[in-house]
């Protein structure tokens, strides 16, 4: 039994969004230390504020100032920050009820340890130093013990802030952290490609070759075990042209980019035609796989120089 | 509850309400709340029906990492009148918008609900789809080509076959990019589009041409969807659903016929029994199909059965699918002027059903009665597909 492989998988990406008018006076707000909520049509005050009534789904525009002091509603205490959160050291997640509003904002509370925090504590804005219109411009709540909860008078705001740019849109980066592992069946496939040679696995049921291997058969739905050594010479079924340069890989366009049935395989594989001009690669052309030392897969395909196989001989495989 | 005795069979189901975003390459100006709002307030409107009218929402969009936002329909719920009521999110990648709508219809079909908001979405400028849909996975090769390159060779394969002649695909494009100057929806108005401006563009993934791709657009796209009570209260002619069905298979297996997916043919077959069609080809009078790269339509015209194997390409270059000719296919200029992938399958449904409204406006067919509404996506794997006709469904 051959070690299942297993490696970290990285994905992230810095997605962009359209903030429409109410976050973008919201994040516009908070650069210019101002915390802006909106006023449904019965009073209520949101904050943050959103574009939609929860509960009449009419559309809300009346935005509001309310307070950078506020009382906090509930909370979890986060012993082990990760990264990009918003503080280095242990903090605690809340929801403040800032003063005017009637409803609360999720954010981090600066505290020395779960002892400093209750619920019902006051609490106040800590504007970071350097704003840029983003939720990061509170850099965390922090204890305003003296700071009595009054009757706060909540203003009316046009959302405009004298000669500054709008903030309109904003930039959230993603990032997932994963372990991939690809299982028995590929890492049998992988160990053998290490030694140059191609496994695939034959299903019990239909006796369909499968290369690269998954452990089952996609159509029969039953496990797949047997072994079967494929190619290494094969026929392209069909293939394209790519002109455009793909980011991150290093191959210089036009290149061809190939359908190939290996010898007793019974679908094609995707692999790089080279070692003849592109415009002389043809459907049913013979190749076979050029190594390079120390790569995992083929580096390409080549011509063989065998005669080109009859259409009839690979047409299902397309 | 009543104690009545329930009607048997289904409840026929009608579209009274559509409504849609100018497709733009980038809607900077809303958020994706807005931008689905749109859609739906257009769609109200043209049922004349409020939030309060609707019973469920049923929301669809192609994959979460193609505006990295996990479980969008959570935060759409406020957007969309949906709170206090059920909410569900349909996935199957690009089919996905078809597939949505025939998730929404099965709900009044099966007197679940009454009258549904149905909607589907992409705002592709907030991500990068190419991205999306190449996640470098640990052990597996780089993939090569990205989404052309993966249908590119599939495409040579229908040529081969076939013995098309290697300017049909062109003629698609240069079809449905004149057919969109009719659409006001449509995202690319190519004003000055000529035959030879379309060859003369530089191939991307021989044989596809640049001009022979699909944009990325923003946009969403929405129905409402009621029962026979409701269609008797809707102030415009509504469409009559005649049949609806979902078909998948793998991406890959041993025997995928990727040039004409056996998933595909199952899907029309499906649909045509439902409403009773023998002949597609002479009982239908319109169709909108998914084509992101021009030669799928003699392809999929061969799968939908309305030509004979190998005969596709004859009446894309006999003209019989252009706007005036025998069987207009993408009137609305189709994925090739307009691709919010999301909701790209959804609106060639909600355009089958303007057609046999009478409300295409500029891209009307005359006298359409019956037309067909087509969704493929993933590696051709998920279809779904609609007819729609101007007659309720006789059983």
């Amino acid at each position: 039994m051959t070690e299942v492989l297993s490696a970290p998988l990285v994905v992230e990406f810095p997605f962009t969004r359209s903030l429409g008018p109410v976050q973008s006076a919201f994040l516009t707000g908070l650069r210019e230390r101002t915390v802006l909520g909106v006023r449904t049509a019965d009073g209520k005050v949101l904050v943050p504020p959103v574009e939609y009534d929860p509960g009449t789904a009419e559309e809300l525009r009346d935005l509001v100032k309310v307070a950078a002091t506020g009382t906090v509603t509930t909370w979890a205490w986060n012993p082990g920050p990760r990264r990009g959160q918003p503080l280095d050291t242990a903090f605690a997640w809340v929801l403040v009820r800032l003063d005017g509003a009637d409803t609360a904002l999720l954010h981090a509370l600066d505290a020395p340890g779960p002892d400093a925090v209750r619920t019902g504590m006051r609490v106040r804005v800590r504007w970071a130093a350097e704003r840029t219109g983003a939720i990061t411009d509170i850099a965390c709540f922090e204890p305003y013990e003296e700071g009595e909860a009054t009757g706060h008078q909540i203003t009316a705001h046009s959302g405009e802030f004298g000669g500054e740019t709008a903030v309109t849109g904003i930039v959230a980066p993603a990032r997932l952290d994963y372990t991939y592992s690809p299982g028995r069946a590929q890492s049998q496939y992988i160990h053998a490609l290490s030694g140059r040679r191609t496994v695939g696995e034959r299903c019990p049921s239909c006796r369909k070759v499968y290369v690269p291997p998954r452990g089952a058969c996609p159509t029969c739905g039953v496990a797949t075990a047997e072994q079967v050594e494929v190619g290494p010479r094969g026929t392209v079924t069909t293939f394209c042209i790519v002109n455009i340069k793909a980011k991150g890989l290093d191959i210089e366009v036009p290149y061809v980019y190939g359908h190939i049935a290996l010898d007793g395989a019974d679908l094609a594989l995707h692999g790089r035609i080279g070692g003849i001009p592109y415009d002389q690669v043809r459907m049913g052309l013979r190749v076979e796989p050029v190594w390079t030392d120390g790569g995992r897969y083929p580096d390409h395909y080549r011509p063989t120089g065998e005669p080109d196989a009859d259409y009839d001989t690979y047409k299902e495989l397309l | 509850m009543s104690n009545a005795p329930r009607p048997s069979g289904k409840e026929p189901v009608a579209v009274v309400g559509i409504g849609q975003t100018k497709h733009v390459a980038a809607r900077r100006d809303v958020s994706i709340a807005g931008l689905v709002r749109e859609a739906a307030r257009r769609a109200l409107l043209d049922a004349e029906l409020t939030w309060a009218d609707i019973d469920a929402v049923v929301i669809g969009k192609a994959p979460d990492f193609f505006e990295g936002v996990m479980m969008p329909e959570l935060y759409l719920a406020d957007a969309l009148g949906a709170v206090g009521k059920p909410m569900l999110r349909v996935h199957t990648a690009g089919s996905v918008g078809g597939s949505t709508a025939l998730v929404a219809a099965n709900l009044v079909a099966g007197r679940v609900h009454g009258t549904v908001l149905t909607l589907a979405f992409e705002k592709q400028s907030e991500s990068n789809a190419m991205w999306g849909l190449s996640l470098p996975v640990p052990f597996q090769q780089p993939l090569l080509a990205g989404a052309g390159g993966f249908f590119a060779p599939h495409i040579r394969a229908y040529m081969r076959r076939t013995g098309a002649p290697d300017t049909v695909g062109s003629l698609v494009a240069y079809k449905d990019r004149r057919n969109a100057l009719k659409n006001p929806f449509a995202h690319l108005h190519e004003h000055d589009i000529t035959l030879e401006k379309v060859q003369a563009a530089p191939m991307l993934w021989d044989p596809v041409r640049y001009s022979e791709t699909c944009p990325s657009s923003d946009g969403a796209c929405a129905m409402i969807l009621t029962d026979r009570a409701g269609a008797a209260r809707a102030p415009r002619p509504p469409a009559w659903m005649h049949g609806g069905a979902m078909r998948s298979e793998p991406t890959m297996f041993a025997g995928k016929d990727f040039v004409s997916p056996q998933a595909g043919k199952d899907c029309a077959a499906d649909v045509y029994r439902q409403a009773g069609i023998t002949d597609p080809r002479r009982e239908i009078d319109a169709v909108e199909m998914y084509v992101p790269f021009s030669w799928y339509e003699p392809m999929w015209l061969e799968n939908l059965g309305f030509a004979a194997e190998g005969e596709g390409w004859k009446l894309t270059e006999s003209g019989v699918t252009e706007l005036d000719g025998d069987l207009p296919v993408n009137m609305s200029g189709g994925v090739l002027s307009a691709n919010p992938i999301g909701a790209s399958g959804m609106i060639r449904f909600a355009e089958a059903a303007l057609q046999v409204r009478g409300q295409a406006g500029e891209h009307q067919v005359a006298g359409a009665r019956r037309a067909l509404g087509h969704a493929y996506g993933g590696g051709s794997q998920f279809f779904s597909m609609w007819l729609v006709g101007t007659e309720p469904p006789t059983t």
